[in-house]
């Protein structure tokens, strides 16, 4: 394993980071744009917003992103593999975060939102001045955490072709019949980049205590 | 999703359901195995004797950073280089079980914490130590709470299983992929695909709903 073979884990590194930055700035927004459509109840939307999240929780990575990289072509919508990666990435953080936006919304107190509509506050002043702040905070523990797993599945993008860390490793190991060492690089890069998100998430936890719902 | 592409998944379906049947074999056989094997690691993470419960501590936390997908190629690939072959389907099977040990031992810790500890000190005092401690007082609370937890295990092992595509076991995705490749049938084949998962997912949260009523029911 030269130094060549370094640069492409690490650019597999990057492409590792990339797609799972990207689902997270799509898929956390929309699992909250879900969300608050259950919350809120809208009629005929609900149950379909139900059922499409738990068909994509219970949808293994490796499926969903094979189906999204051949199916979309066959309708008339050529999608490039990163796209694919990044899409199939987003649509299981969306389902995921989905729920635990929805948790932190049913554990939200109703009558804070009454007051502030008796002072008069606009639906939309509600929400962002009242509803998100709280219910980020009370969701992050768990958003980190879905953050970490969305690390763990991203080598499912492999299978169609997106050379990011474990498949840079898995080539580098064909190529030279000694795939220990390219094996242990990708674990080291994976500890640091979920190793990074972990102790982010235990220093948030550390913090002292405010209370979220007082 | 075209009416031809639903027919040709149909003609194929004996390929589908042994796929099936494969991800159902492979993932239930991991599920009691990692079971078993994350009661044991348990016991060693609530062991006193000192260094045992840091250094498995250890092994769970690095198990924790690692995607599956690639512990899964390191079985594969790295056990012959210390000359140990076996085959796609036993490989499959160890590393879903060593995997998924290290999660619900994990887990049944963090339900152990989470219980009252006054039955443990109780049992000492009556003279149960050792193995029977375990198994007759420690476990049995342990395991009830955390029904819904392993619940979760299992449908992450049966998701987990699809990754074995990649070492060639010929399981459901495997047999999705086939279908498609052959007769360029994509989406009736992954649609197929993905309603079979969903359904084994619904029957264990059925499952682990029935477990859960009863166990209330008996507390």
């Amino acid at each position: 394993m030269g130094v060549g073979d370094l640069l492409s884990l690490i650019e597999g590194a990057g492409v590792t980071i990339a797609i799972s930055l990207l689902a997270i700035a799509i898929g956390t927004p929309l699992g909250l744009g879900l969300a608050l459509i259950r919350w809120a109840g809208v009629r005929g939307l609900d149950p379909l917003v139900a059922a499409a999240v738990s068909i994509l929780r219970a949808t293994p990575s490796v499926t969903l992103v094979l189906l999204v990289y051949y199916a979309l072509p066959t309708v008339g919508w050529d999608i490039p593999r990163f796209g694919a990666a990044v899409a199939t990435l987003s649509l299981g953080s969306m389902a995921y975060n989905c729920e635990i936006w929805r948790g932190a919304l049913l554990a939200f107190p109703k009558d804070q939102l009454d007051a502030a509509l008796a002072f008069g506050m606009s639906r939309r002043l509600r929400f962002s001045l009242i509803l998100l702040p709280q219910i980020a905070r009370a969701a992050l523990p768990a958003l980190v955490n879905e953050m970490t797993l969305l690390i763990k599945v991203s080598p499912a993008v492999a299978v169609i072709g997106v050379v990011e860390t474990t498949r840079a490793a898995v080539r580098i190991g064909a190529r030279t019949y000694s795939p220990i060492l390219p094996f242990l690089v990708a674990l080291v890069i994976y500890m640091i980049v979920i190793g990074g998100f972990v102790m982010a998430q235990r220093a948030l936890e550390r913090r002292p205590q405010v209370a979220v719902y007082a | 999703m075209s009416f031809h592409g639903i027919a040709v998944v149909w003609e194929q379906r004996e390929l589908m359901l042994n796929g099936l049947v494969t991800t159902l074999l492979i993932a239930a056989v991991s599920a009691v195995l990692a079971a078993l094997l994350g009661v044991a690691i348990f016991t060693m993470l609530i062991s006193r004797v000192r260094g045992v419960p840091q250094a498995f501590s250890a092994v769970i936390d690095l198990m924790r950073c690692l995607p599956f997908m690639l512990f899964c190629y390191m079985i594969y690939y790295a056990l012959p280089v210390f000359g140990i072959t076996i085959e796609n389907i036993a490989a499959g099977v160890l590393a879903l079980t060593l995997y998924n040990a290290c999660y619900i031992a994990e887990l049944l810790r963090g339900a152990f914490q989470a219980l009252p500890r006054e039955n443990v000190e109780a049992a000492h005092a009556f003279g149960f130590h050792g193995w029977r401690l375990v198994v007759r007082i420690i476990l049995p609370p342990v395991v009830l709470a955390s029904v819904p937890m392993l619940g979760n295990q299992v449908v992450q092992i049966i998701k987990d299983s699809a990754f074995l595509v990649i070492i060639a076991v010929q399981e459901l995705t495997y047999a999705a992929n086939e279908i498609q490749a052959t007769y360029y049938v994509p989406f009736a084949s992954f649609v197929c695909a993905v309603l079979l998962y969903w359904s084994l997912c619904l029957v264990v949260e059925s499952g682990v709903r029935a477990v859960v009523r009863v166990a209330e029911l008996r507390r």
